[in-house]
């Protein structure tokens, strides 16, 4: 029965997604679709994070970095292609874009490479080095961001166009929405058949017992670099995807804040749940604007709230709706 | 070049031996309690906030210095006892998330007590000034003297976790905490006053700090994650490694803003050598701290993790 209700709760909150836009377009409300954008494209964010927090059991504190780097892909690209300058003229001549696949991709390979070799040394830790050393990893990325005068170091980067996709007019709001929700729901189904391949099953193995793993003949630390390595690749695409929605990408999008709030998304919805990022980035949105507009200091009551579920509420707005896990 | 170069290491040694007062806190608590508190930089701030309030309202640096102590070590008890202690079974993942509400919590609560703008501390008359120093060269005399309190603070902590009957529970607490409960030593207590040891150093380290720079809101994350650096880098759990950390990182970080954009000035232009230079020299910490987990996976000092 368990499972049931897990399956009928994330039907409501797939359904709330895509209907409260929908609702929103129809009163004539275009900042509550800007919201269920900003829904949608944390829950992707948090989506990358909960393949390795929830499934592999890896506490990435560093994911702000893939986030950034998938924004700094928009904002670079689009800014030279706005400009006429090429980003490089040696040896052969590569033009900016305001092409959002071509974005993509740039923003999947460059987190891809990023990841794999952070990935090759934060992996040969564990537990709270682990923690300590992705975080550290993420700073050096932010620090560099800062320090770096090419792109607007510390003050960021303004796109002043939100970048294209084919037959869609991105400026849109209901338009845009209709992107992001599509990506979210590509990366969820994507991610849902990752975990039940054998690479899910080896995935989840290491982080029960990698001795065991070990002695079966599967090698926990390749099993990690490639979880780590996709997740870190989808949660760019989300950080690509937050850079057109503000049409602005700064070092703000890698600070460690940024890491912290993406692991919240998660635990607040539930680690290692399908929906939970959903639930967790959903639940935070709204609270951000509720409390956010009744109250200056909003970060305060949304603290004790957050220190209420760690306490009290294990297993996240998912885990407490539908109840224990059947396989933990 | 020679006096600024012998200036700056001065420099470096005064922001190593402040993140020592950080770290040794950070670091007696995981190795005792295996606890990750990331709310130890809202101590820092909570010592800095009550220092800068304390000597305005009295006039006396002093008194604020005691009262960043006080504060910093009620702060952190209050905390251990109302939290923290309910975390020590949970995993990392649990005691991440619990801290980093109570970051929001603390700052959050400052700003709404204290306002956004920084607050000013100003150094007690007899310190100010400068003095002259082996080799020709003027230094701040406040600087010169954080630097011999924050050793002398060292050597205390060293003193009690070696010699004192309390560094021995602490000790013993770290190597096996069922059997020093088992033996008779209550065991809540001595959690809740290595939480608010650790606390003190923070409040204290934030003081001394909040007088060389502003006190506002926020000004305890960098110095975590320095501090999170340096107890990787000395491993975790041991005070020796701290302290080597902790002057590793202070002079890794201040020598590399030094140094690095003179030495790409040699070979290129005065703004790409800057701009170069001072992006390398923000990553070097992080790049050295790579470069001691690749060799030695549990830190220069750390037990196997």
């Amino acid at each position: 029965m368990t499972m049931n209700r897990e399956t009928l709760i994330n039907s409501i909150l797939g359904l709330a997604l895509v209907a409260v836009p929908l609702i929103a377009l129809g009163m004539d409300e275009p900042f509550i679709i800007t919201l269920a954008t900003k829904v949608a494209i944390f829950a992707m964010a948090g989506v990358g994070l909960n393949l390795v927090l929830g499934y592999g059991g890896l506490v990435s504190f560093g994911h702000a970095a893939f986030f950034g780097i998938g924004g700094y892909a928009a904002g670079i690209l689009a800014s030279h292609a706005l400009n006429y300058e090429p980003i490089m003229t040696w040896p052969f001549e590569v033009e900016g874009t305001t092409q959002m696949i071509v974005i993509w991709i740039v923003a999947l390979v460059a987190s891809a490479l990023i990841a794999l070799a952070i990935g090759a040394i934060t992996l040969r830790t564990s537990g709270v080095y682990f923690i300590m050393i992705t975080l550290a990893f993420a700073q050096m990325i932010y620090y560099f961001a800062i320090s770096w005068p090419a792109y607007g170091g510390e003050d960021g980067l303004s796109i002043y166009v939100r970048n294209g996709f084919p037959g869609l007019n991105t400026l849109d709001p209901i338009s845009f929405f209709a992107l992001c929700a599509v990506m979210l729901g590509l990366a969820m189904a994507f991610s849902a058949v990752l975990i039940r391949s054998r690479f899910g099953l080896a995935l989840q193995g290491a982080r029960q017992n990698s001795q065991r793993m070990t002695a079966v003949g599967i090698a926990p630390f390749r099993i990690r670099l490639v979880a780590f390595v996709i997740s870190a690749m989808i949660t760019a695409l989300a950080g690509a995807l937050y850079a057109d929605l503000n049409r602005f990408v700064s070092p703000t999008m890698m600070s460690w804040h940024m890491s912290g709030e993406i692991m919240v998304f998660v635990i607040l919805g539930g680690v290692g749940r399908l929906f939970g990022p959903l639930a967790g980035a959903g639940l935070y949105i709204i609270l951000e604007h509720l409390l956010g507009s009744s109250f200056e200091y909003w970060q305060l009551p949304l603290g004790v709230l957050l220190l209420i579920v760690v306490l009290f509420a294990r297993g996240g707005l998912v885990g407490v709706l539908a109840g224990e896990r059947k396989h933990a | 070049m020679f006096t600024l170069f012998l200036e700056q290491l001065l420099n470096g040694l005064q922001s190593g031996v402040m993140l020592f007062l950080m770290a040794s806190g950070l670091t007696l608590v995981f190795g005792v309690m295996g606890l990750i508190n990331l709310a130890h930089g809202s101590l820092y701030m909570v010592g800095a906030f009550a220092c800068a309030a304390v000597a305005a309202w009295t006039g006396s640096f002093w008194l604020g210095l005691v009262a960043s102590l006080m504060a910093a070590a009620i702060a952190g008890a209050l905390v251990e006892i109302l939290i923290i202690r309910r975390l020590y079974n949970r995993d990392h993942l649990d005691q991440v998330l619990a801290t980093f509400a109570l970051i929001l919590i603390f700052s959050e609560g400052t700003r709404w007590i204290f306002g956004s703008f920084p607050l000013f501390l100003s150094v007690p008359e007899f310190l100010t000034g400068t003095v002259m120093m082996p080799g020709e060269f003027q230094y701040p005399l406040f600087r010169l003297a954080i630097i011999i309190a924050g050793f002398v603070v060292a050597v205390g902590l060293f003193l009690l976790i070696g010699k004192t009957r309390l560094g021995i529970r602490i000790r013993a607490g770290e190597a096996d905490r069922g059997m020093i409960a088992a033996l008779g030593v209550d065991i809540d207590r001595l959690y809740t006053i290595v939480f608010a040891l650790g606390a003190a150093l923070a409040g204290l380290a934030g003081a001394f700090v909040g007088t060389t720079q502003s006190v506002q809101v926020g000004m305890g994350e960098p110095v975590l994650i320095l501090a999170f650096v340096v107890i990787v880098i000395g491993g975790i759990g041991s005070i020796k490694g701290a302290l080597i950390g902790s002057l590793l990182v202070g002079f890794t970080d201040t020598m590399g803003r030094f140094l690095l954009p003179h030495a790409f000035a040699t070979f290129l232009d005065p703004a790409s050598a800057t701009a170069i230079g001072s992006a390398l020299a923000s990553m070097l910490i992080y790049i050295v701290m790579a470069l001691v987990l690749f060799l030695r996976p549990s830190g220069l000092f750390g037990t196997e993790a």
